[in-house]
């Protein structure tokens, strides 16, 4: 077992959110706004769709050192995630250079050499990629039977599921026919259907997509030979630590300063609001850039304190997150002071300062709860602006440490490959599906959110 | 109104100043001009002379703030903070780490990303508020509902992804325009249509919803109402009442930015491999020229503040309810 700074702060922030969600729980003007979102349709999908990628990120969170096998040149002592250990297969199965998706031959001609000791120059057969095919021409009925069973692996675990989840919620198997009649139906207050739904979806698709990663590359291989399919699943995990750590940076320093300029203001509200104007004056990506080139030169001259490949590459996302977070906390910093100016003249303040309770206690039982709702939209609004940051981040050579499996990464390389002839175009295709997946199930999120948060769309 | 302006102006001086002192912090405090001399030699088998000549060549051996070893007013002259950081003030942006000069390169590079920029800018204003219109006459229908889930699926596809694939179809699949590259005078034409069509595209999806929140805020007030009681047709109403109203929050939006598009655009410059700012800061952080990433955060700060400016004037002179006191 191995905790890498950014493991322990993702499942500190994950704990932060459960003890939230369950302090909401008890209280019935809190569940409100998060029982509007749970109506809406839109919202309930795309959060299903995140639930699923942040599992896979969690999953890639949870490092550890594997037993050593015998006469497996991968298990050396770097360590591997839950995740790793789950998709083996495919991380290990690794080709001579690239190969197209569901190819079963190289992609690039070279000198062969035949069973019968003829040497010609032609396309050689991958070592694991569609290998297990005897007639090459049975390629396509072979991955129609493949996802065609995973299909079938997908239904019938959705099919035990939802018994099991009735069961579990009831305690009782008594009536489940009768009573999932109207979520076929569509008449619950809550969208199940489309919950439902959802993960049928889902689960057809992992299942499918597992059935085939045995047997084939479903997105190609790269230019060493390795999955393109397992390089996008793991750049999951980047993409969710930068838009959420970066978050957990970004909102101590925005809720102090704002809500200390906005209650005290005077002197120390001229200081803060001069804080944010000069830091959000310079141009964000340059003051990214400078502070990662900072970053690079501190990390070269003290190479000692970053032991292994994997730490240095942990810690340069980390401080990826840290530096994001001083450059935008800003914004939110700038709406929460004049929130705070707001708050601070309403009547229970008022009340509450005439009764001669502390500033302090005021402070944080008075303002800082009315404040929630604007932290809350502003960081699921965040979110998806900082995983597309970090493609364009990677691309300009000051994102995530180029070992780091991530979006950005992978298009950044994708550019040479773009101009070859033919085109490699599968490494672009996987970060596009995948990325686009994400960033649009969380804006189609983070609008369903702000709809039931924001007071001044409460009213249609 | 003058007297607004001067205090405005002056109150850009501790703005610059803390710029001035951020990037000076970050430049050669956290990291000492030695760290910057070996990162740049190569970290091994670096000589003592080698650190220190390559310093010497660039004004780097200099104390930071306070040189004792002079007399008198050169006690404050001679340190790095007043050669490297105070230059910048006056626009004297010295030299870069290659020995070439800054503000000659800048000046220079400066009129490509204009050249792009301002296109791209004027197209896609005129582009986001038409679309943004369109989704507010056709409002509260399934037409509008299609857009607006149009605008936040072209939201959600990097930027990157418009460039490279604009690249692909248009330039290498339909041939039409050259991939990348750049020419003086008219000749420039061919080489800016694709990145300004691509500019443009990538900018629908954020702006024309943007847009069309301020659209739908100005259709609900009151002097909407009348125009209708009075029987003007919803074509009138939206073009022109709306319009007028809701172009004064779009156009003080885009004064901001005005002065920031010298800066160019990072991205597409370097993909087009234009020879602009964007370009150049670029080359700069993967060349880790230190000089020019310092002028490029100051030049673009000062002219984020100068926008600032521009905008609250901006403000009197479209609204005549605002006053600036």
């Amino acid at each position: 077992m191995v905790v890498y700074w950014t493991d322990g702060l993702i499942f500190f922030l994950v704990i932060m959110i459960v003890l939230l969600g369950w302090r909401t729980a008890g209280k019935e003007h809190l569940r409100r706004p998060w029982r509007k979102v749970a109506e809406n349709r839109m919202g309930m999908v795309s959060l299903v769709v995140l639930l699923f990628f942040v599992t896979i990120g969690l999953l890639d969170s949870v490092h550890f050192y594997p037993d050593l096998e015998e006469g497996s040149a991968h298990q050396s002592n770097e360590a591997i995630s839950l995740f790793d250990e789950w998709v083996t297969p495919i991380r290990v199965q690794d080709e001579k250079s690239y190969s197209a998706p569901f190819a079963n031959r190289l992609f690039a001609k070279e000198m062969v050499e035949l069973t019968d000791g003829q040497v010609v120059w032609d396309y050689p057969r991958l070592h694991y990629g569609g290998a297990h095919l005897h007639d090459e021409s049975r390629k396509t009925a072979d991955i129609i039977g493949l996802a065609g069973k995973g299909m079938l692996h997908g239904l019938a675990i959705w099919l035990l599921a939802i018994p099991l989840i009735y069961f579990l919620k009831q305690r009782t198997l008594k009536g489940v026919g009768h009573n999932l009649i109207p979520i076929f139906k569509g008449e619950t207050v809550l969208p199940l259907r489309a919950i439902a739904l959802t993960f049928l979806f889902l689960s057809i698709l992992t299942c499918s997509a597992a059935e085939l990663a045995l047997h084939y590359h479903i997105f190609g291989t790269d230019k060493v030979g390795q999955d393109v399919f397992y390089q996008a699943l793991k750049s999951i995990r980047t993409g969710l630590m930068i838009g959420t750590l970066t978050t957990l940076v970004m909102l101590p320093l925005a809720l102090s300063f704002g809500i200390l300029a906005g209650f005290f203001r005077g002197w120390v509200d001229d200081l803060i609001q001069y804080l944010y104007t000069t830091l959000s004056s310079i141009p964000g990506v340059l003051l990214i850039a400078a502070s990662i080139l900072m970053m690079q030169v501190y990390m070269a001259n003290h190479e000692e304190q970053f032991a292994s490949l994997a730490l240095r590459a942990d810690m340069r996302l980390l401080f990826l997150c840290l530096i994001l977070g001083i450059t935008s906390w800003t914004g939110l910093c700038r709406l929460l002071r004049a929130e705070t100016l707001k708050l601070r003249e309403m009547e229970y303040v008022q009340a509450a300062t005439a009764m001669g309770v502390r500033r302090s206690v005021i402070l944080v039982r008075h303002i800082l709860p009315n404040l929630f709702h604007i932290v809350l939209i502003s960081v699921v609004l965040d979110f998806s602006a900082l995983v597309l940051a970090e493609a364009v981040l990677s691309y300009v050579n000051i994102g995530v440490d180029p070992t780091t499996n991530s979006w950005g990464n992978m298009i950044n390389s994708a550019r040479l490959e773009m101009a070859r002839e033919p085109v490699v175009w599968w490494s672009l295709a996987a970060a596009f599906t995948f990325m686009f997946t994400l960033v649009l199930a969380a804006n189609l999120f983070a609008d369903s959110v702000r709809d039931a948060f924001d007071p001044r769309r409460a009213a249609d | 109104m003058i007297n607004y302006i001067i205090r405005r102006l002056l109150y850009m001086i501790p703005l610059l100043l803390g710029v001035n002192l951020i990037t000076f912090v970050l430049f050669f405090v956290v990291n000492s001009p030695d760290d910057m001399a070996r990162m740049h030699l190569g970290q091994k088998y670096v000589t003592e002379e080698a650190v220190s000549k390559w310093k010497s060549e660039r004004g780097y051996d200099l104390p930071l703030f306070w040189n004792d070893e002079q007399e008198g007013i050169e006690k404050v002259e001679e340190t790095i903070f007043f050669e490297k950081s105070v230059g910048l003030f006056f626009l004297n942006f010295g030299r870069s780490d290659n020995g070439r000069d800054i503000a000659a390169d800048i000046g220079q590079r400066m009129w490509p990303s204009l050249a792009i920029a301002l296109p791209s800018l004027i197209v896609g204003l005129l582009v986001n508020i038409s679309f943004a219109l369109l989704m507010v006459f056709f409002r509260a229908s399934r037409l509008a509902l299609w857009g607006v889930t149009l605008c936040v699926a072209l939201m959600s596809i990097s930027g990157l992804f418009y460039i490279i694939g604009g690249q692909f179809l248009v330039g290498k699949l339909l041939m039409l325009v050259p991939i990348s590259g750049y020419d003086t005078g008219l000749a420039a034409i061919k080489f800016l249509i694709l990145p300004v069509l691509i500019g443009v595209v990538g900018g629908i999806g954020s702006g024309a919803r943007w847009y069309r929140t301020l659209f739908l805020e100005e259709i609900e007030k009151d002097y909407v109402r009348t125009a209708r009681a009075k029987g003007l047709s919803e074509t009138r109403v939206l073009f022109t009442h709306v319009l007028q109203n809701a172009m004064i929050p779009i156009l003080t939006g885009v004064v901001v930015i005005l002065p920031l598009l010298f800066m160019g655009s990072l991205l597409t410059e370097s993909f087009f491999s234009i020879p602009g700012l964007g370009s150049y800061t670029i080359d700069a952080i993967n060349m880790q020229d230190f000089a020019i990433v310092r002028s490029m955060v100051f030049l673009g700060s000062l002219l984020y503040i100068f926008g600032l400016l521009l905008t609250d004037i901006s403000y009197t002179l479209v609204d005549p309810r605002v006053r600036l006191s």
